[in-house]
């Protein structure tokens, strides 16, 4: 535990120490408000809720969450730390979740900065703040699910602009597999294949991480969606364990 | 200790190291020679548990590195040849998460780092971020997380390279120091190095151990060793050479160079002499020829011609 608590405290105060942090802090609450207001009409919706919020983060993190993990582990390869940190007296667990749990702490940060949101709408109206509070669990689990994929991306490649594109691709899928084209393109191909197998079709559907978080924006805190977010947390940090010990054979 | 056996570590179908067995004990410093590419950073690699060998055991502090990696990993401190360190650290805060890591805390994690600091020269720097450092200062502050822990067993990769003449100096000098209770490896490419520093040296060429023994061991397996060298005014190379060679003790003779009325050979011995038989005799040749004697030694034999033997002429028995 100690040495989870250090890898992640480096890894926090790398964020700080250069721009990177105050960078995406920034932009991620102007894509925020940009979103909420401009395109959501949240003022003209007239409605004492934070949907209009909610609803654009699964596309924001698309792009800011690999962002800000893409350097994970690839800046690890491309310094040559991975020897150093490697040959600690560490397991590459500690080192894997030390920094996951570190990233994602950030990314924490930065969504906590957006509680001029709660406030407004607090002054505004009279919204079920429990719904808030849901939207903001679901939100930070799916921030967790994101990274995680981003995580595993950046220990393929020393290369962080491949590792941001392929994390970006797979949320993508991530957000896809719900959406009623992919439905009825994957139920079509069923269909035409194996007429009996509805169930390939809503397994496909139910790796959508819109479905998922829907219900927390209905301040739902359905114990089957978070731990659909934290499976794909732990697989991912599990999948980046096997890709490390691969890549030091 | 440390204590390699039977080490092989394949890369696909090629062998970077084949088969490397050694012990190093407390108050030893291990030198690893060899061209580059010989397998000398892999070996280190699986030392240190960076890398998984293909066969063979890694025995560190009593701890298998593979049944027991952080165990033997805490009695180790480590330089990795491109003596890597985060660059949007300072040296303070690079030093600090080492030392945390390494299970040090409070007044005693600051004392270590101090220790470093100091043995490593980085006071000046300490504030700076890694990034704006130069090669020699980069290449001291991985050695200063090398050893804030005070490891027991220290393995270094060319922990010399990149400093200038006097850090290589105080480097050396500060292994030799360690060494006295530490079990040390270090590896590098400069012979005199090895001289210096080791008490024993390995040389390594093509993932194999080609040689082992302490420096003067290594250095007299040299064709020059025992070789009586002799300079001469006023007398004809032919003339020197036809006395040396009537000498019983004297197997062949050479012509180094004969330049300026100064001429200068080489006398080689037979089989072993005793220590200074050869140039005993030499010296009373002179005497009774009467020659005007600039100069005369006794080759110790250099390491560089061994090496050279070693790894030029096998390269050559097997080409590509």
């Amino acid at each position: 535990m100690g040495n989870i608590k250090t890898i992640a405290k480096r890894e926090l105060n790398a964020y700080f120490a250069s721009p990177v942090a105050y960078v995406f802090i920034v932009i991620f609450l102007l894509l925020t408000g940009f979103f909420t207001f401009m395109i959501g009409r949240f003022l003209e919706a007239n409605e004492a809720s934070l949907n209009a919020f909610f609803m654009w983060h699964p596309w924001l993190y698309l792009f800011l969450v690999p962002a800000a993990g893409m350097r994970l582990w690839s800046e690890e390869h491309r310094q040559g730390t991975l020897e150093l940190l490697m040959t600690m007296p560490i397991t590459p667990w500690q080192a894997i979740v030390g920094k996951f749990a570190a990233s994602w702490l950030f990314l924490g940060v930065a969504l906590c900065l957006t509680f001029p949101m709660y406030i407004t709408v607090n002054y505004l109206g009279d919204p079920d703040n429990g719904v808030i509070i849901g939207g903001y669990i679901g939100s930070f689990l799916m921030a967790g699910a994101y990274l995680a994929v981003t995580c595993l991306t950046s220990a393929l490649t020393r290369n962080q602009v491949i590792a941001f594109i392929v994390s970006v691709v797979i949320c993508l899928l991530l957000i896809l597999a719900g959406w009623p084209p992919v439905t009825e393109f994957v139920n079509g191909i069923v269909d035409s294949l194996a007429p009996n197998a509805t169930w390939i079709v809503s397994m496909v559907s139910s790796f959508s991480v819109m479905t998922h978080f829907e219900d927390f924006q209905r301040g739902v805190v359905d114990p089957r969606h978070v731990l659909f977010f934290l499976s794909v947390i732990g697989f991912s940090l599990f999948s980046t364990s096997v890709v490390l010990k691969s890549k030091r054979s | 200790m440390i204590k390699v056996e039977n080490l092989v570590k394949k890369f696909g179908p090629k062998t970077a190291v084949d088969d490397v067995s050694f012990t190093v004990e407390p108050g030893e410093i291990l030198g690893f020679l060899g061209p580059n590419g010989a397998g000398k950073s892999t070996t280190m690699r699986m030392v240190t548990g960076f890398i998984p060998p293909t066969a063979g055991t890694v025995s560190v502090g009593g701890h298998d590195i593979l049944d027991n990696p952080v165990e033997a990993k805490k009695a180790m401190g480590y330089l990795p040849e491109s003596a890597p360190s985060y660059p949007d650290m300072t040296v303070l805060g690079f030093l600090r998460f080492a030392a945390e890591i390494r299970g040090l805390a409070g007044a005693e994690k600051n004392k270590a780092i101090d220790r470093v600091v100091e043995l490593c020269f980085l006071e000046n720097v300490i504030h700076q971020s890694v990034d704006t450092l130069s090669k020699g200062y980069r290449h001291r502050t991985c050695f200063a997380q090398s050893i804030v822990h005070d490891p027991d067993i220290l393995v270094m990769d060319e922990p010399t390279d990149g400093l200038d003449p006097n850090q290589k100096r105080e480097i050396r000098q500060l292994i030799r120091r360690m060494g006295e209770k530490k079990a040390i490896i270090f590896s590098t490419h400069i012979l005199e190095e090895v001289e210096a520093v080791c008490s024993r040296a390995m040389i390594i060429d093509r993932g194999k151990v080609v040689a082992n023994g302490t420096p003067s061991e290594l250095s007299s397996k040299s064709e020059l060793a025992g070789s009586v060298t002799l300079k001469v005014r006023g007398t004809g190379a032919g003339a020197i050479r036809s006395s040396l060679d009537k000498i019983d003790l004297v197997s062949k003779t050479t012509t180094v160079e004969e330049k300026d009325d100064v001429a200068w050979v080489r006398a080689f011995p037979k089989d072993q002499p005793k220590n200074g038989e050869v140039s005993a005799a030499v010296a009373e040749t002179a005497a009774k020829e009467n020659w005007s004697v600039v100069e005369v030694y006794t080759e110790r034999g250099r390491l560089d011609e061994v090496f050279w033997n070693l790894t030029i002429s096998e390269t050559e028995e097997q080409p590509k």
